[in-house]
């Protein structure tokens, strides 16, 4: 433990930037609004890249640390509000603030003239902020402020372009399902607090550690816990509301809801690893919940026609993957992912974004098509993103994904079922990358005859994001090369200490006992697989255009059934909320009205009649005030007197 | 030496006066001199008790009492003019409109 | 010969309270106020309060009387028809009201239980320094606070009474 009096500073640039430009934006214009949205970022970028550098050439194990101030204190509930800088927080910060400014640099051109721009910056620094304050809180309660930070930026997002209604709906969904999550993840911590009588991490941690594997209490209490990752990081059953934030503006679905927001509930289980790994069954309910979710969204995605709409699958999908990973406990695989996905999933919105920015507002791949010779820049940069994103060897994607498949195989808490869903949801997401990547850049030109002539390539201040990130989508695998492939895994050797105690809670029995052989087959069977998915799209869509149409004829009815998204979002209409709006209704008729209304209106009635009655007693006259002082008088000294 | 009791009956005397006059007199000029005739029951209280205590703080206490009568006497007056300019009267009976 | 002093002014005091409160003239309750004021600050000097006293007769008779006086003559006052309010029974109860208050007191004047704790002020230590000269020191040093106090008080008082005699209603 070291400690780093600057540490704060990091929150504190983004966290100025947004008041800097809620305040005063308006006044200075969108020039200062973008100097000050970007400049501050890009501070932050440089100090996390300047403390990563500190702690990388500092002694593994180190952790820096800074103590704020004394939060609360009532009774024996104590919090500190302080900071910590371990290597998994590192990882997060240079996600958060390098994928921040480029998505900020973006902003800049895509929101060119939005009458809301001042606040646009606004929210985005401030979310920036939260996110910060997230990964670097030192206990669950300064955790919950960035994650409810987090979660209102978002929300005030996706409404950013309030005046439809559509999206003012679908902020309302984000902000009730997450809090539905929030609720679990805040009963989670008054359990903490309830058993450790702490919310610091270290302190809680080291308690249950004492508990030992299997405790009912860490079991209940990694359970909450995830309810709060699954509403964040949208997971079965609540990943409703990220397809609906999709009508924020695509810079916003790019970072909060592809990189950084999202990713929440991974680095929260990756942060508590200790608890999650002494809960075993939670760790299999992760498990299982992250891998379903993952083929599930890969499904609808397969026939959505919204490109962004196929990306919010494509990320429920790779969030999905996340939770397979920190679920059979390879935590440093999952924030691996995490950070390709970042990278991979960024470029990809922004590129959505550029697409939609090029022909005016569509976002439907029906009306793309033959995008290459109009966006080459986008187009490059986006068959860059769908490599990594479907796991081309030698792209990030690749590197990830196989080390996750490979652990949900091998691990202690993996099996082959696992590993055999994960390698399907593989090749089902090389199916609908490849599919929205034909639709959109490859092909015939199918589009609507006004937009045809306005079709252009995005500003400069647009497509260098692009090319940057697409650098790192290319080449952000190459930090973890696993031994097998004549790497040395170096980013699973930053994250180690972070992970110091996963030892001592799990006899690692893994990878010795698969033969290296395993390992290459298993791999091989993904990149086949992957492919496959590759060349059938490959076919369908470009030479024999037809065949998609006919199958979604002969299998019209599960066509239908994954268009309509399974149809959750009705049976969650029918199940739950119909009969809760119903419930209300009668509370609101019966029991509010009548009954609420009528105490508070009955109390005021008393008053008011008491009132009229009362007032006769001012008469005006001074001498019966007098009169009364004296009387007043009197009495206190009788009372004395007799008393 | 004159008993305190005596001295403090004297000025309970002279205080329940001033508070008949408070009460009863209907000109405010009258009634503002019946408060004073109250403060300056009190005032000899202190004093005898300042006497028969061997303590010189209750003569302060009277001059600070003095002084908030000065005061309260100047802005009374001024009050009572300043009504008397409108109402024609210095008949607290009929300067009765502070009510509901 | 002091207690006969304390009867003579005790008795003269008392009799001008009464006559304040029942003259029909505001002039005459005025002067009978005077009356009363000069005799207390004759008790006051029976107690060994000399500077007390004088400040007694300067500030009270002397210029708070002269101020009743002034109003008085401004508003030209006539008689009143009637001393006591129009509405009797409310007198009758606020007399009885005093009077209760006056027993009360004399009970708690006669059955108290002792006094404060004795200074040493005693008239012979008095005497040495002087009356005046002790009230100085007491009032510029233990009480210089209140004293500044005072002065704001009475400061506001002046600027309040001009501003409500100047303004025009």
């Amino acid at each position: 433990m070291e400690y780093l009096p600057t540490l704060y500073l990091l929150i504190l640039f983004p966290l100025a930037g947004a008041v800097a430009n809620g305040f005063l934006g308006k006044k200075f214009g969108d020039k200062f609004v973008s100097w000050v949205g970007c400049s501050v970022i890009g501070f932050s970028f440089l100090l996390s890249y300047i403390f990563l550098s500190k702690l990388i050439s500092a002694r593994p194990g180190t952790v820096y640390f800074q103590r704020l101030f004394f939060w609360i204190g009532a009774g024996d509930f104590n919090v500190e509000a302080g900071l910590t800088l371990d290597s998994l927080s590192a990882v997060m910060i240079m996600v958060v603030t390098g994928v921040g400014f480029m998505i900020h640099i973006y902003s800049v051109g895509y929101m060119h003239k939005d009458p809301g721009y001042a606040r646009y910056f606004a929210y985005i620094n401030l979310f920036v902020a939260s996110m910060l304050i997230l990964v670097l809180a030192d206990s669950f309660l300064l955790m919950f402020v960035g994650w409810e930070g987090v979660g209102l930026c978002s929300y005030l997002l996706i409404v950013f372009w309030y005046e439809d209604k559509k999206n003012a709906d679908a902020g309302k969904k984000a902000f009730i399902v997450n809090r539905i999550g929030d609720c679990g993840f805040l009963i989670g911590m008054l359990l903490i607090f309830a058993q450790f009588r702490s919310l610091d991490f270290g302190t809680v941690f080291t308690r249950a550690m004492e508990l030992g594997i299997g405790n009912p209490i860490i079991v209940a209490i990694t359970l909450l816990l995830f309810v709060g990752a699954v509403g964040k990081s949208a997971q079965l059953p609540l990943y409703v509301w990220l397809p609906d934030a999709m009508q924020g503006p695509t810079p916003v679905s790019s970072l909060i809801h592809a990189a950084t927001m999202v990713t929440a509930g991974v680095y929260m289980i990756a942060r508590c690893y200790i608890l999650y790994l002494s809960a075993p069954l939670t760790m299999t309910i992760v498990a299982i919940v992250g891998v379903a979710t993952a083929i599930f969204a890969a499904t609808i995605g397969l026939v959505q026609n919204d490109i962004k709409r196929v990306l919010a699958y494509s990320t429920i999908s790779q969030l999905g993957y996340m939770f397979l990973a920190v679920g059979v406990g390879a935590f440093s695989a999952g924030i691996f992912h995490l950070m390709t996905h970042a990278f991979f999933k960024g470029l990809l919105f922004l590129g959505a974004g550029s697409v939609i920015h090029g022909l005016a507002g569509e976002q439907d791949l029906r009306y793309m098509g033959g995008l290459k010779k109009y966006m080459p820049v986008t187009y490059w940069t986006f068959l860059v993103a769908v490599l990594a994103i479907t796991g081309i060897p030698g792209f990030s994607g690749f590197f990830s994904k196989d080390e996750i498949l490979w652990n949900a195989f091998s691990s202690p808490m993996g099996n082959s079922v696992l590993w055999l869903v994960g390698v399907a949801t593989a090749g089902l997401t090389a199916l609908y990358m490849f599919r929205l990547f034909y639709m959109t850049f490859l092909g015939s030109s199918r589009f609507k005859p006004e937009k045809e002539h306005r079709i252009h390539e995005s500003p400069k201040i647009m497509t260098i994001p692009l090319v940057i990130l697409g650098f790192f989508a290319a080449v952000g695998g190459w930090f973890g090369i696993p031994n097998k492939l004549g790497g040395s895994n170096r980013f699973a050797k930053f994250l180690e200490p972070s992970f110091e105690l996963r030892k001592y809670i799990i006899r690692d029995t893994s990878n010795g006992e698969h033969s290296l052989s395993l390992e290459y087959i298993l791999m091989f069977i993904s990149i086949i697989v992957v492919l496959i998915g590759w060349s059938i799209v490959h076919q369908m869509y470009l030479k024999k255009t037809d065949i998609p149409l006919k199958i979604a004829n002969v299998f019209s009815r599960s066509y239908k059934l994954l268009l309509n998204k399974y149809y959750v979002d009705e049976i969650y209409q029918a199940v739950i909320i119909n009969p809760f709006i119903k419930i209300s209704n009668i509370f609101w008729k019966a029991v509010d009205i009548k009954i609420v209304d009528g105490l508070v209106n009955g109390t005021a009635n008393v008053f008011l009649s008491a009132g009229e009655r009362l007032r006769k007693l001012q008469t005006g006259y001074i001498q019966e005030y007098a009169l009364s002082l004296i009387l007043g008088t009197v009495i206190i000294i009788g009372y004395f007197i007799f008393k | 030496m004159v008993p305190l009791d005596n001295y403090l009956i004297l000025s309970g005397i002279l205080f329940t006066i001033g508070v008949i006059g408070v009460l009863v007199r209907r000109n405010v000029i009258v009634i503002f001199m019946s408060i004073e005739l109250m403060l300056n029951a009190v005032n000899l209280t202190f004093i005898a008790f300042s006497r028969y205590l061997n303590s010189i703080d209750g003569q302060i206490f009277v001059l600070m009492v003095m002084v908030v009568a000065a005061a309260e006497v100047a802005v009374g007056l001024a009050l009572i003019i300043a009504v008397f300019r409108i109402k024609k009267t210095v008949n607290v009976d009929e300067i009765n409109i502070l009510k509901w | 010969m002091e207690i006969f002093l304390f009867y003579i002014f005790g008795a003269l005091a008392v009799a001008a309270a009464v006559l304040v409160v029942t003259q029909k003239n505001p002039i005459y309750s005025a002067i009978f106020l005077i009356l009363t004021l000069f005799s207390v600050a004759v008790l006051f000097l029976l107690l060994n309060a000399q500077f007390v006293a004088a400040v007694q007769v300067l500030v009270y008779a002397g210029a708070i009387m002269i101020l009743f006086l002034f109003a008085i003559m401004l508003l030209n006052i006539k008689y009143e028809e009637k001393v006591f309010s129009k509405r009797m029974n409310l007198k009758i109860v606020s007399i009885i009201i005093s009077i209760i208050l006056f027993f009360e007191l004399t009970y708690v004047i006669f059955f108290r239980e002792g006094l404060g704790i004795k200074g040493d002020l005693t008239p012979d230590v008095v005497a040495e320094t002087g009356n005046v000269e002790l009230v100085g020191k007491i009032l510029y040093t233990k009480y210089l606070f209140p004293f500044e106090v005072a002065s704001l008080v009475l400061l506001v008082a002046m600027i309040g009474v001009i501003v409500l005699a100047k303004r025009k209603f």
